[in-house]
């Protein structure tokens, strides 16, 4: 099949950015679409231009380095889907697909469609742990978890940090990879000490990195690989006005 | 290259606590003054930051990612092995010990597998302490699965996320670590050399990827957790950017590498389709659970499966091997999908593949039974083939996976250049030959969590470690070499893409060092990986510059060790004549051509010495002394 | 106070906040709706209630107050929350089309102001009263008032549209605010956003069944 890719294409940081046209012939329907990019990469390279530059490394849809916007639409139309395990099969010949980054304040441009992710780093170490020091666990079988609580964490736990949410949310808000960290966490026995502590931080951290507001729109939702469900920005609130009103501390006192 | 294993004396399942209450320590107040540098960020790496963060030491981490949360270990799917017995099922840590050194062809060291046997009832608590959410019983109890190689339940699994919860889990430690100050992480930062002074590693060369720019960092040990080598295949299960440019380059620096022809290639991944495939996908190993794998009796059928009838079907794996049938361990699946392939009966568009068919299973237990057993991976074969597995038999055939060899270790998990440690699947330690399912995460965490954190210490305690200065000679050579070879690549401005090579060199390897070697095999692969080479160095075209991100430029370095990793990995496939695990020579089988050990002039681990550039390798040995197992023949007809 | 003020700082504590004055005002609104629908008793029965609602002016201007200090926080906070969003994507996509938006809060930013507008053309054509937009108003009459007010079908049609918007703002603040306030259950969760459509629709039919009866003649009986 044939294709029409506009792509952005930055330089770097200080680069303005523009977006560029390729034509691609002979794309094979069962190419992923980053291998239909590797495919008009490797056509550049020999073209003597610059190839686009795109974030990406297991390709198996769980590492969450890749994604960008095809058409509007953060890691494309496939529900559940990241661009590593998009096929092209799911395309028509001749379509004709804008490619852009992930566009967010807090996301900057490193070069064509990468971005600068490290606030996600940032908020996940001002606390999104336990603090569990090794060699002082006890048995597993010690700390009982029903089954439904370990699974309701686990549908949590999923999230692959890739940026989707903040990618496809009107506000650019970042609650659904937060609220997912806090409520995976939050689900758990071992997470209640810290649970009233790191709400605070998590929500801290996150706001000081610039994301928007949620106001419920629920792109983030539809357009996670993983499906995380935005129960998990209810579960954020919930623990940070708790910890933020009443409880203070974790023991009520500081704050 | 002295080899000398230290493994601690006394009887086997007490080497660990003894070496443990004698080993050297640091006093708290000192560990603050001692800086570690620790490349990678996977179960090993990532742990061993945390692990040794929490006990005061100055970390600094390094991986390619742009997070320390997106190392491959992410992708294991099936689960991780414990000595736990909560099945009551007679597990033990010997039988642990036992299953992994048998399943390893017996080419791995006792202390060091026992060792991993015994810590991993540790591992499991502490994941579970860090809020790794495991599988559970109703009762909320841990629950357990059967994997290949054992006949008890001890593993222990997330769904189909195994290897992303325990990383997370990791991850997360890290971060509180990163967040008391004790970690510093720097990401998409790649590791370009090692720098030794006077015989000791002291240092790591790293170029921003960002930037460009290149730097040196300094400390007073170095662990390279970084993973193997699969990629030299160019095809495999593993993440694009994984690597051996850092086990390479400290090999180049003075590190023993052990057996680096032992590579395992996993039998269930989703065929290549065409010649635009950048990876292979791996499907879990428990499809042979249920699937029948076969090819058509006639080679050039070109019939699509339904429309083949069963007695024009060859269901190879049931015919040669009547009692184990599609359960075979994995070589020995591999080495047979490879065979029948050969025969010119192999399946699908490129004819390399076998179908594994659930049409039986189907029938017998219902779709009901075999969607809640196998669903999730079905929407996954049907998601990447657009064949619905309910209704069309798999394609599946063999993808390198996993590599046993890597750079030689002693027990203290030091390599041959002291204050370089080797942590995870980087080393060659704890999986001999071949490695079976699920222990790939119990030794990185082992290691990382629970081995370094003891065995540092006695290094750090008993040496010197003079601050380095920064701008003497083997620094600014290192620095200024490692800048030379980007330039290098720069400057060839050839005509075909890194790409192009890297490919070439894959299918040279996959054919004549994959599945199955032979003498004249590998020296033909030698002498074509030589010329490519050659060409690769004339004719490469790399574009952009060094000053700035170029994803070309990374790749191209890697390439560039590949092809010397490759003549490695054919000189120790060559050298080792003996059939073992994953290693299969055609020269040695059984009349009934299985694999055949040579227990009396093979049972060691191969080693070997750089010794400048095109320069053949020195090999040594490091015989292994079994006393606690008996080695005993592989049979599964 | 601290506590307070630093909870109010953060994005998390302005919703909060929204989906609190919200509540007070849908409460409010029910109690509006409920006033107004006395419109079908006894002509005499509304004008009663409003001298009933005016008897004491202590009464009348603290809930006037509350409610106004309500509205003010609701618009400041949504107006705040907005300038966040807006800056949290400098650079716009060329193409975006995020799936599965919900309609009703792509509405939200301009239904407000809108809403805002016509609760003050509101409360100057039936509590103020004024002479330009009522020429027949009678203080305290409420049943003249609003029979006269939407017999100018224009007026009507102006407060079944303004009610509509109303509509899709409370549908859309009504489910928000069972996230934004963290109430969610794995049971009650799936029944949040019948139960706000539910509310939604008992709500605008109280209010905009009184202009159609005027305009369909129902009214006055």
């Amino acid at each position: 099949m044939k294709l029409t890719l506009e792509i952005w294409r930055q330089k770097d940081a200080n680069d303005k950015g523009h977006f560029e046209t390729y034509e691609l012939d002979n794309v094979s329907s069962h190419m992923s679409f980053l291998e239909m990019l590797d495919v008009l990469n490797q056509e550049l390279i020999e073209k003597g231009e610059e190839p686009v530059a795109f974030d990406h490394d297991c390709r198996e849809a769980i590492c969450g380095t890749c994604g960008f916007v095809i058409n509007g639409v953060a890691h494309g139309h496939m529900k559940r889907n990241t661009v590593c395990q998009l096929h092209m099969r799911t395309f028509n010949d001749g379509d004709h697909l804008v490619l852009e980054p992930w566009r967010a304040e807090a996301f900057p441009m490193v070069r064509d469609l990468i971005v600068d992710r490290s606030a996600f780093e940032r908020i996940q170490r001002a606390g999104g742990y336990i603090s569990a020091r090794t060699g002082s666990a006890p048995d597993a079988n010690s700390i009982l978890i029903p089954k439904d609580q370990a699974e309701a964490a686990m549908d949590f736990a999923e999230c692959i940090g890739c940026g989707a949410c903040v990618a496809s949310c009107p506000n650019g808000a970042a609650m659904l990879f937060v609220g997912a960290r806090i409520a995976h966490l939050g689900f758990l026995p071992q997470g209640q000490p810290e649970r009233a502590e790191r709400a605070k931080a998590l929500v801290a951290a996150m706001e000081q990195e610039g994301f928007g507001a949620c106001t419920n729109y629920t792109s983030c939702e539809a357009t996670c690989p993983k499906g995380i469900s935005i129960v998990g920005i209810a579960k954020m609130n919930k623990d940070y006005f708790n910890a933020k009103l009443f409880t203070g501390g974790n023991l009520g006192g500081k704050d | 290259m002295k080899l000398d294993a230290k493994i601690p004396s006394g009887p086997l399942a007490d080497k660990w606590t003894d070496y443990k209450a004698h080993t050297a320590l640091v006093s708290p107040a000192n560990k603050r003054k001692h800086t570690i540098l620790i490349v990678g960020t996977g179960l090993a790496g990532g742990g061993a930051a945390a692990a040794l963060g929490e006990l005061g030491y100055k970390v600094k981490a390094f991986c390619y990612q742009d997070s320390a949360r997106r190392a491959h270990s992410i992708a294991a799917q099936g689960g991780i092995n414990a000595a736990k017995n909560y099945q009551n099922d007679g597990d033990t840590v010997f039988r642990l010990f036992y299953d992994t050194i048998k399943g390893g062809d017996f080419r791995a060291r006792e202390a060091n597998t026992y060792r991993l046997a015994e810590v991993s009832n540790e591992i499991i608590d502490h994941c579970v302490a860090q809020g790794v959410p495991f599988g559970r019983e109703y009762s909320g109890y841990l629950a357990n699965r059967t994997f290949g190689g054992a006949q008890v339940s001890r593993t222990f699994y997330s769904r189909g996320q195994t290897g992303q919860q325990l990383l997370l889990g990791a991850y997360n430690s890290l971060n509180a670590q990163v967040n008391a100050g004790n970690v510093d992480v720097f990401e998409r930062t790649e590791m370009l050399d090692l720098i030794v002074i006077d015989g000791v590693a002291r240092g790591i060369v790293v170029r921003d990827m960002v930037s460009g720019e290149v730097s040196s960092h300094f400390g007073d040990a170095v662990l390279l957790c970084t993973g193997g080598y699969s990629n030299v295949f160019f095809l495999s299960t593993s993440a694009k950017g994984c690597n051996g440019s850092a086990v390479w380059r400290a090999y180049k620096r003075g590190a023993g590498f052990a057996n680096p022809c032992f590579t395992q290639i996993h039998p269930t991944a989703i065929p290549q389709s065409g010649d635009f495939q950048s990876k292979l996908t791996l499907m879990s190993e428990s499809l042979r659970n249920d699937g029948r794998v076969w090819v058509p009796k006639k080679a050039g059928d070109d019939r699509p499966p339904n429309e083949i009838p069963e007695d024009e079907r060859d269901y190879y794996l049931e015919r040669i091997y009547p009692s184990f049938g599609n359960m075979v361990p994995r070589d020995v699946a591999s080495r047979n999908a490879k065979n029948v392939c050969d025969e010119g009966r192999g399946i699908g568009p490129t004819k390399r593949g076998v179908y594994l068919d659930f049409a039986a299973a189907i029938e017998r237990l219902g779709v009901d039974v075999i969607k809640d057993r196998y669903g999730n991976l079905f929407e996954m074969y049907e998601m990447i083939n657009d064949e619905d597995p309910y209704t069309t038999p798999m394609m599946i055939y063999p993808a390198p996976h996993y590599t046993m060899g890597g750079l030689w270790v002693d027990y203290d998990l030091m390599s041959t250049i002291p204050g370089l440690f080797v942590l995870g699947e980087a080393n060659f330690s704890d999986h001999g030959a071949n490695r079976l399912g699920a222990s790939a995460l119990m030794q990185g965490l082992a290691d990382g969590f629970f081995v370094i954190p003891n065995t540092l210490g006695q290094y750090i305690a008993k040496g010197k470690h003079p601050d380095v200065d920064p701008n003497c000679d083997e620094v600014r050579e290192v620095e200024q070499g490692a800048k030379d070879l980007n330039q290098k690549l720069l400057d060839i401005k050839g005509t075909k893409t890194v790409d192009y090579f890297h490919r070439a060199m894959g299918m040279i390897m996959l054919d004549k060092c994959g599945m199955a070697r032979s003498k004249e095999g590998l020296n033909e692969a030698i002498e074509k990986i030589r010329e490519l080479k050659k060409k690769f160095w004339a004719d490469v075209k790399v574009p952009g510059t060094g000053e700035s991100l170029n994803q070309e430029l990374e790749k191209a370095g890697r390439v560039a060790d590949y092809f010397d990793l490759a003549i490695l990995m054919c000189l120790d496939a060559r050298e080792r004549e003996e059939s073992c695990g994953g290693h299969f020579r055609e020269e040695h089988k059984t009349e009934e051509g299985e694999a055949r050990r040579d227990d009396e002039n093979y049972c060691h681990a191969s080693v070997w010495e750089y010794m400048g550039e095109d320069q053949t390798p020195q090999a040594h040995k490091e015989e292994l002394i079994f006393e606690n197992v008996e080695l005993t023949q592989r049979s599964y007809k | 106070m601290d506590k307070a003020v630093g909870f109010y700082e953060s994005t998390l504590g302005k919703k909060i906040v929204m989906a609190v004055t919200g509540i007070i005002l849908f409460l409010y609104l029910v109690g509006h709706m409920l006033g107004n629908l006395q419109i079908f008793l006894d002509p005499a029965q509304i004008d009663k209630y409003a001298h009933m609602l005016h008897a004491s002016a202590a009464f009348l201007w603290s809930v006037r107050l509350v409610l106004l200090f309500c509205l003010g926080v609701h618009i400041l906070a949504a107006f705040q929350v907005w300038w966040r969003s807006r800056k949290a994507r400098p650079v716009k996509y060329k193409v975006f089309n995020p799936p599965d938006v919900d309609y009703a809060a792509k509405t939200m930013v301009w239904s407000g102001p809108i809403i805002a507008a016509f609760i003050t053309y509101h409360l100057l054509h039936l509590t103020v009263g004024l002479d330009s937009l009522h020429p027949d108003y009678i203080h305290l009459g409420a049943y003249n008032n609003v029979i006269k007010g939407f017999q100018q079908t224009p007026v009507a049609i102006a407060y079944i549209v303004a009610l509509l918007l109303l509509a899709f703002h409370l549908y859309h603040g009504l489910w928000s605010l069972f996230q934004t306030m963290g109430w969610d259950h794995p049971k009650f969760g799936p029944w949040r956003r019948p139960l706000a459509v539910l509310l939604t629709v008992v709500i605008a039919a109280g209010f905009i069944c009184v202009p159609v009866a005027v305009m369909t003649g129902v009214l006055p009986r």
